[in-house]
């Protein structure tokens, strides 16, 4: 068998990236470990780039259990970017929490899992991928361990992540039962259009099992107090790129392993994509507490991004990977504001942030940019990426576009509230914050991305349509 | 002229001033206040010379810039003035640059007040030079932020809290836009399954939107009408626009009511009846019959405020109303006076704005029980107060008296009846504006504003600006009417066939 291992190359050399991390923090003593962060953040950036670099370099490996397409390498740079972002942005709170190496490693171990996911060819190494993202993850979550908070966000985490799992593993085992196949294009070709019970059974497990991990209602529960719980950059990426592989996996799956069957469930996901922004967008009013604040208003993303799978066209699946990309920026940016203002001031209440205009002009205009841009609100990113997924639906689904955008329309409602705080209020503190430089450079790309791709998003949008084109060339 | 893109230029003028501001220290309030008068004075200059350099003999788009912008939903970043948009970009840059003026006592967070300021005028300005839809919508949201950030922190406290005018206006504004939103996304996918090639720009989509059903122009149409006629705050969808006012400061103020609000005006004719002009049929007597009850309406509930904001902004409400009736009598003349309707509301909302905060500035009060005598004390903000109080009341020889009658004349013939009501409202604008000026200036002075100062310096400015144009385009208003008209005329003939009118007019 002839294997090209130069489609492996970003896997590769992200786990060595992660090893390599994990050792270094074994050599070097524990006073002098802060140039870890940024060890961590040009490695990714060389993956990025050699990930990049493999655009035209498209193929299978092992009989099809792992597929490189221009699908799968769309979603692993976004993984990439938003893992770069994410550890530029949490330097100086990762060192007050201290075991930086563990904390990297692990970082870059859910990266490689995400990656995995994306490119996953049959059901095992669906599983191995998600369970590699997931255990990594479940350790961030908990990574205070002196918080009670954090520990027992940890828990949920490990409880209701592990639930999910087994319910996943049982639908795909059904599913096996009934086409004899693990390999997704088999499994594509063995489903016929008649439904057997037991593969209904099997694909509404898979639903809830992926409804988990995207936080899909009636699945979320767990996601606000995990995300509350969990140490700030952590939330961002579990928000950011847990999401989008789940994403990946779950059109993956559904389309491509079960197309036939993808008609009888379009009413289905609509009505999870109505829920799921409703409840995600009302529930978000009432907080007061930024980072649940944040968790509600990021199931009512996964809501936005839901819509795309309705028709699962390659229209659809061009605007879940648009989304996908362009709310790692928004979420990122909103998120390094949190760490940051944690660190400075120890607190995650909204009214806390009362006249951060005036003590840190950027980080209240990335903080603004960032909320209206989930909101949808032009010229930022965030209404070119719903102009495309609801683009898909007006034909079919007209009321679920109604229910989107207003929606989204009550949603500016809370995040200006947050806007109001920052704005309006006088600090109580009038010392300005001053940014240190990686903070600085995160906020300034998750700013400029989210407004340049709003208001010229021709090049991505080109970039995306042949990503999503090669989705169906298997 | 060809190379230079002066249209650019005019909507990135005020950006410039932004990016410039945010770099003085913001303790230094003299040179913001002169970047942002310059910025939006190279607007304001760069926009009267396209006015006069548009060749209305040729009509159509002229100094038009294209650059091909997202190729698979078609759109370009396609810029063009005709007599539509043309009166309607002047008008926002000279409301504009009397609004920095009228902002000159702001001395508190002034960099971010100007900041923002220009960066509203940006995203008015764009709304009218754009010929693509996709990049209008760009523009058309852009203001929702500035606007309520602005409420919020130099808006004023009195019958409503500034945060809840501030949040009512984003939230009128934002839910008539996700009606329109959807509209303009069921729009571009319809015409697409049409024409096979989409086209996001004006010309392509009422290219397109001919091969669509009856059926469908007509609930797309509603959508649209919604959208925009919320904007323009189309009775029953009115109540943001007097506690919106109230709300906000004096630059805002104006603005809002100069111009943003006429972006729902255009949108209906630009857009709206361009594209879909069967759907426009279908509800032209709907858009006549609220317009109409805005106009009785809101004049009536003018009567009854007893503050000056109140007033002008139930006023505005009636104004609109002859628009939206305008609109639906779906004839040239109609459509002349509709635009140029907006034209002088605009000038003369501005200028009433602008009066009121200045006395507000002066006095600490709007309402006007605690006034009276001002004229004696205050001459130059009296003149300023009646002329804009004349203008609305459509004295002839002031830019508004030409637009109203054209509006009645036009609408006359083809709802007689509405009409008659449409005209009535007239006597109840006298009556208000009247009794607004003679107890607010006149009777006897009062001994506590004995020592206030007048209107001086920079603060003549927007009475200069604004009573200049009001007087000339009353004097002349051919000036506006011809440029109108060259707009009109085509726009008409490329869609009567759709109306069926042909040879009515």
């Amino acid at each position: 068998m002839n294997v090209d291992l130069s489609l492996l190359a970003p896997e590769i050399a992200l786990a060595v990236l992660g090893l390599g991390i994990l050792v270094l923090g074994l050599l070097i003593p524990k006073g002098s470990r802060h140039g870890l962060g940024w060890v961590t953040a040009l490695g990714l950036l060389g993956v990025l780039g050699l990930t990049i670099a493999g655009w035209d370099n498209q193929g299978t490996l092992y009989e099809g259990i792992f597929i490189v397409d221009r699908y799968a390498i769309f979603f692993k740079i976004t993984f990439l970017t938003a893992a770069f972002l994410v550890t530029l942005g949490c330097m100086r709170y990762v060192d007050e929490m201290g075991d930086q190496s563990e904390y990297y490693s692990m970082m870059l171990f859910a990266t490689l899992g995400m990656m995995v996911l994306a490119s996953a060819g049959d059901f095992m190494t669906l599983y191995l991928g998600l369970e590699l993202m997931t255990i990594a993850f479940i350790v961030l979550v908990c990574y205070r361990r002196t918080e009670t908070r954090s520990v027992e966000a940890g828990i949920k985490y490990v409880l209701l992540a592990g639930m999910s799992s087994a319910v996943l593993l049982y639908g795909l085992s059904l599913v096996y039962g009934v086409t004899g196949s693990v390999t997704i294009y088999e499994v594509g070709r063995a489903v016929t259009t008649e439904p057997v019970p037991a593969l209904i059974l099997g694909v509404a497990m898979l639903v809830a099992g992926l409804g988990f991990k995207i936080s899909a209602v009636p699945f979320h529960m767990w996601t606000p107090d995990v995300y509350e719980g969990a140490p700030t950059p952590v939330t961002s990426f579990l928000a950011v790129g847990s999401k989008a592989a789940s994403f990946a996996i779950l059109l993956r799956v559904f389309i491509a392993a079960l197309p036939g069957l993808w008609a009888h469930w379009t009413m289905l996901v609509a009505i999870l994509a109505a829920v799921t922004i409703i409840v995600g967008n009302l529930v978000a009013i009432p907080q007061t507490n930024i980072k649940r604040l944040l968790a509600y208003s990021s199931i009512a993303q996964a809501g936005y991004i839901l819509v795309g799978l309705v028709t699962a066209s390659e229209a659809g699946i061009k605007g879940v990977m648009f989304y996908a990309f362009l709310y790692v920026f928004a979420t990122i940016g909103a998120f390094t504001v949190v760490t940051y203002f944690y660190n400075v001031t120890g607190s995650d209440e909204i009214k806390d942030y009362a006249g951060l205009s005036q003590r840190s002009p950027l980080m209240a205009a990335v903080m603004v940019i960032s909320m209206l841009s989930m909101a949808g609100i032009p010229p930022l990113a965030g209404f070119v990426g719903k102009f495309y997924l609801f683009k898909t639906i007006v034909d079919n689904y007209l009321w679920l576009a109604f229910i989107g955008l207003i929606m989204s329309m009550v949603s500016v409602y809370y995040y200006l509230r947050v806007a109001l705080v920052m704005y309006r209020d006088e600090p109580v503190d009038h010392t300005p914050i001053s940014l240190s430089g990686p903070v600085a450079l995160t906020l300034i790309i998750t700013m400029m991305a989210t407004l340049v791709l709003g208001i010229y998003p021709g090049p991505l949008s080109e970039v995306v349509n042949t990503a999503a084109h090669s989705f169906f060339l298997p | 002229m060809e190379s230079f893109p002066v249209l650019l230029t005019i909507l990135l003028a005020p950006v410039v001033a932004a990016v410039i501001m945010a770099f003085i220290p913001r303790e230094e309030h003299m040179l913001i206040k002169c970047v942002a008068a310059a910025g939006t004075f190279v607007s304001m200059a760069l926009s009267l010379y396209v006015y006069f350099a548009y060749d209305q003999s040729l009509g159509g788009l002229q100094f038009v810039q294209q650059v091909p912008w997202i190729k698979d939903l078609g759109v370009t970043f396609f810029l063009g003035v005709d007599g539509i948009s043309l009166p309607m970009l002047l008008l926002t840059n000279l409301i504009g640059f009397s609004a920095v003026f009228a902002s000159w006592n702001v001395n508190h967070r002034p960099r971010d007040f100007f900041i923002l300021l220009c960066l509203l005028i940006t995203g008015v300005m764009g709304t009218f030079v754009a010929q693509d839809l996709f990049i209008f919508l760009l523009f058309y949201e852009v203001v929702v932020i500035p606007i309520y950030i602005l409420v919020i922190i130099w808006g004023s406290t009195k019958r409503v809290t500034k945060e809840y005018a501030g949040m009512k206006l984003t939230i009128y504004l934002l839910i008539g836009s996700a009606f329109l939103l959807v509209g303009v996304i069921a729009l571009f996918m319809k015409t697409v399954a049409a024409t096979g090639a989409p086209d996001m720009s004006f010309a392509g989509l009422a290219r397109a939107a001919r091969g669509l059903s009856d059926f469908d122009q007509i609930w797309l149409f509603a959508l649209m009408l919604f959208g925009f006629g919320s904007l323009l705050s189309m009775w029953p969808f009115h109540s943001w626009s007097p506690d919106g006012y109230a709300g906000a400061p004096t630059a805002v103020s104006m603005i809002h009511a100069g111009v943003l609000k006429k972006i729902g005006g255009y949108g209906l004719i630009r857009i709206a009846l361009y594209v879909l002009p069967v759907g426009a049929k279908f509800w032209a007597p709907v858009i006549a019959v609220l317009g109409v009850c805005g106009v009785a309406y809101a004049a009536m509930a003018a009567l009854a405020q007893k503050d000056l904001k109140y007033i002008v902004g139930y006023s505005s409400v009636s104004h609109m109303g002859y628009v939206l009736l305008a609109v639906a009598s779906l004839n040239v003349i109609g459509l002349n006076g509709a635009v140029a309707n907006m034209f002088a509301h605009g000038i003369m909302a501005a200028l009433f704005f602008s009066t009121i905060g200045f006395i507000y500035e002066k006095t600490h009060t709007r309402w006007i029980p605690d006034l009276g005598g001002l004229a004696r004390q205050t001459p130059r903000l009296a003149v300023a107060f009646m002329l804009a109080a004349m203008a609305s009341l459509g004295l002839p020889g002031l830019v508004s008296f030409v637009p109203e009658f054209t509006i009645f004349v036009a609408s006359f013939k083809v709802y007689g009846g509405l009409a008659v009501v449409a005209i009535a409202g007239i006597i109840i604008t006298a009556l208000y504006a009247l009794r607004a000026g003679a107890n607010t200036l006149f009777g006897p002075p009062r001994p506590e504003y004995d020592s206030l100062k007048d209107i001086r310096g920079p603060e003549l400015v927007p009475l200069a600006v604004l009573g200049t144009v009001l007087v000339v385009g009353g004097l002349l208003p051919f000036l506006i009417f011809d440029m109108v008209n060259s707009g009109i005329v085509p726009l008409m003939a490329e869609i009567s066939g759709a109306l069926k009118l042909g040879g009515s007019f």
